[in-house]
């Protein structure tokens, strides 16, 4: 294993976690502080994923196209708090499970009418196409740098919205107590949808930007979901800096699996055995993670309730 | 009127295995959502294609196919076999894409005496030493495609090949089938999660691993994946890329686009075959669906076919499971993909061919036929079925 292929592999789990993180920020701050356990996060991923690449197309340009999914995608989730979710807050989590559940296959059989059930083509810009040499024999992707650059931007941005900011401030007024915050005269409501929307537009975000490097297809929601949500439970539901942890120790621990865990096991286990366990092994990582996480601290990493 | 409606009911009931030969019931288990989702919609739209040009019927009698989605889960495949083989008492079970599905319920149905023809996936073992008379592949072995490839790569001279594969039996399958005809050695072997999104960790291996050529076997939306990632990485200019017909479908092609140009594929199928079946089906699949059919569409076309032909040679007595068993057998119809018969394991003896992606005239990416690898080809497993 030589160092530079080392250090690409260590920008492929910054990457991965970015892009988890972007998925990952929308839903712990819904989950969170509206205490909605919202399944049909994903099907906004797609849905941003499937606009931009609509728009991409239609206006020709790859930017145009993704600033107009995420404006559009936020409609699209303002709306959807405002006619379905926001009747779910005072409902048990069982029966939010059910309708967001709901919403994944309407939003699914949507998809499947309106753009076929073929995957869209959306490839990477032609600007971003090529690949940067960062050292002498690492050159890497120059589109999976934007995406680190992209996620550490958001990272910022949000960091400063949620510790700088009025709104911010009563985010954290509502994640640590939703009762005494509309006490204090907090509009929850209002709080709510515009907050839904801004999840949403991070879900339209990471599916422009994984876009172009997945299959745009029915369905791409639900894969990416259940990492999401073990990012939110290692990170600690309701805390943006949880999810950003969480999201890069799961995309650097996964990658590490996948990368050093079959390799290792071949060094002292017969060469069958290892060939057997060692891909399995590597797809269990991130859960093997999230268990030693909540063993250690059960309210995930940075609780936001005390 | 509760009362009467208990009697009609249990006269139905009384009066159903005489009905049952009026009307042949078809049990079309296929994964229809999810990333394998693409590859049942194939299949059901050859299968329903199908259906029109025998005029809605199977072998001249009326027909009920019961289509259901089994998401890709071996659990839910399993109650869907039970329940179409005990309570709707199907005559055929079809439409299975994946091998883990077909695995959840081959047992189910050949339990219930039911006949079982596989659209798609080829189990080595049912073609082996489990060979079953109940059980038919439409398709193919699940290693002759990678066999094909093996066989082409190996022809061309490549030493130091890098292989990457889902880690499922059919990725195993998938990968011994091109190391039967492959004689080189490898740079690198890699077996990923089934339903991988991401691929970098592994194009970063492949890289250091510099080998002379790449082989890979990604089904459905991990191949897509796959492919523009490859592309994304500039690898596809420095190692060149082999692989499965199923990771270069009409679909696989039409959502990558440019990164899929000039690579080499092997399947048993292409759009361009030159016989008169495939030139209708193609035509006529095009003018329903808008699109161009893959190889997933021909077997699914084909399988409708051939439970056609066979309730037509038994005339309808679908409970002589005996006479269907031969009818099938004698596969008495016209593949799309031109000659085909059945081996003594049911399972097909056919050509191969070596297909390249390449732009046609309306500057869409298609498969064109480049070369023939194999002709007559029976899979690797027929001497161990005692059938």
């Amino acid at each position: 294993m030589s160092g530079l292929l080392f250090a690409e592999q260590c920008l492929n789990g910054l990457q991965f976690g970015l892009m988890l993180f972007l998925l990952a920020a929308g839903l712990t701050l819904v989950f969170g502080i509206m205490d909605l356990i919202n399944l049909a996060h994903g099907s906004l991923y797609m849905l941003g994923a499937y606009l931009a690449a609509t728009l991409t197309q239609v206006t020709g340009s790859f930017l145009p196209g993704v600033a107009l999914a995420l404006l559009a995608t936020a409609l699209v989730g303002m709306l959807l708090e405002w006619s379905v979710l926001r009747h779910l807050y005072r409902r048990d989590h069982l029966s939010q499970v059910l309708a967001t559940f709901a919403l994944i296959l309407i939003a699914n059989e949507a998809t499947r009418a309106i753009w076929g059930v073929q995957p869209l083509s959306f490839n990477v810009p032609a600007a971003l196409s090529g690949s940067v040499e960062l050292l002498p024999g690492l050159s890497y992707s120059a589109f999976r740098l934007t995406i680190i650059a992209v996620g550490l931007l958001v990272a910022a941005l949000l960091y400063l919205l949620i510790g700088r900011t009025r709104i911010g401030m009563l985010v954290r007024a509502g994640a640590s107590n939703r009762a005494m915050a509309t006490a204090m005269g907090t509009n929850i409501q209002r709080l709510f949808t515009v907050l839904f929307g801004v999840g949403a537009a991070l879900c339209a975000l990471a599916g422009a930007m994984l876009g172009p490097l997945l299959a745009v297809q029915v369905g791409m929601g639900e894969n990416i979901l259940i990492l999401a949500f073990v990012v939110v439970v290692i990170g600690g539901i309701g805390s943006v800096r949880g999810a950003f942890v969480g999201a890069l120790l799961v995309g650097v621990v996964d990658t590490f699996g996948r990368a050093f865990v079959p390799l290792t096991l071949r060094q002292f286990l017969p060469p069958a055995l290892a060939d057997a366990a060692g891909p399995s092994l590597a797809a269990i990582s991130i859960y093997i993670l999230m268990i030693l996480v909540l063993l250690w601290k059960p309210q995930g990493l940075f609780p936001s309730r005390a | 009127m509760k009362k009467q409606l208990l009697w009609l009911a249990l006269l139905g009931a009384l009066s159903l295995p005489a009905q049952a030969a009026d009307k042949i019931k078809i049990g079309f288990i296929s994964t229809l959502s999810g990333p394998g989702g693409v590859l049942g919609a194939a299949i059901r739209d050859g299968f329903n294609l199908a259906l029109e040009h025998t005029g809605g019927k199977v072998g001249g009698l009326p027909v009920e196919v019961i289509v259901e989605d089994d998401q890709q889960k071996p659990d839910v495949a399993k109650q869907l076999a039970d329940k179409m083989t005990k309570r709707d008492k199907v005559d055929f079970v079809t439409g299975v894409v994946f091998q883990n599905i077909m695995q959840a319920i081959e047992q189910p149905v050949f339990q219930a005496q039911t006949y079982l023809i596989s659209t798609n996936t080829g189990p080595s073992d049912l073609a082996g030493e489990r060979c079953n008379p109940l059980f038919f592949a439409a398709a193919w072995v699940s290693d002759s495609y990678s066999e094909a490839s093996g066989k082409n790569v190996n022809d061309k001279g490549y030493k130091n090949v890098f292989v990457i594969a889902p880690n499922y039996p059919g990725g195993k399958d998938v990968v011994n089938g091109f190391k039967r005809f492959y004689k080189g050695g490898y740079a690198g072997e890699v077996y990923t999660k089934l339903g991988q999104l991401d691929y970098a960790v592994e194009l970063s291996q492949l890289r250091a691993a510099k080998p002379d050529a790449v082989f890979f076997f990604l089904p459905g939306g991990m191949g897509v994946n796959f492919l523009k990632q490859y592309h994304q990485a500039g690898l596809n200019k420095e190692f060149p890329l082999f692989g499965t017909g199923w990771s270069f479908d009409q679909d696989t092609l039409a959502a990558v686009g440019e990164p899929t140009l000039g690579a080499l594929n092997a399947a048993h199928w292409n759009l361009d075959l030159d016989n008169p079946q495939n030139k209708k089906f193609v035509a006529d699949f095009e003018k329903k669906y808008n699109r161009l059919p893959n190889e997933f569409a021909s077997q699914g076309y084909d399988a409708l076919m051939l439970i056609d032909a066979a309730v037509r040679d038994v005339k309808g007595k679908v409970e002589d499971k005996e006479a269907l068993r031969k009818a099938l057998e004698a596969a008495n119809f016209k593949s799309v993909r031109g000659a085909f018969k059945f081996n003594k394991n049911h399972f097909p003896i056919q050509n191969y061919y070596l297909r390249q992606v390449v732009k046609d005239d309306k500057g869409r990416f298609v498969n064109k036929t480049v070369a023939t690898i194999f002709t007559d080809h029976p899979d690797a497993y027929v001497s161990a079925c005692k059938m």
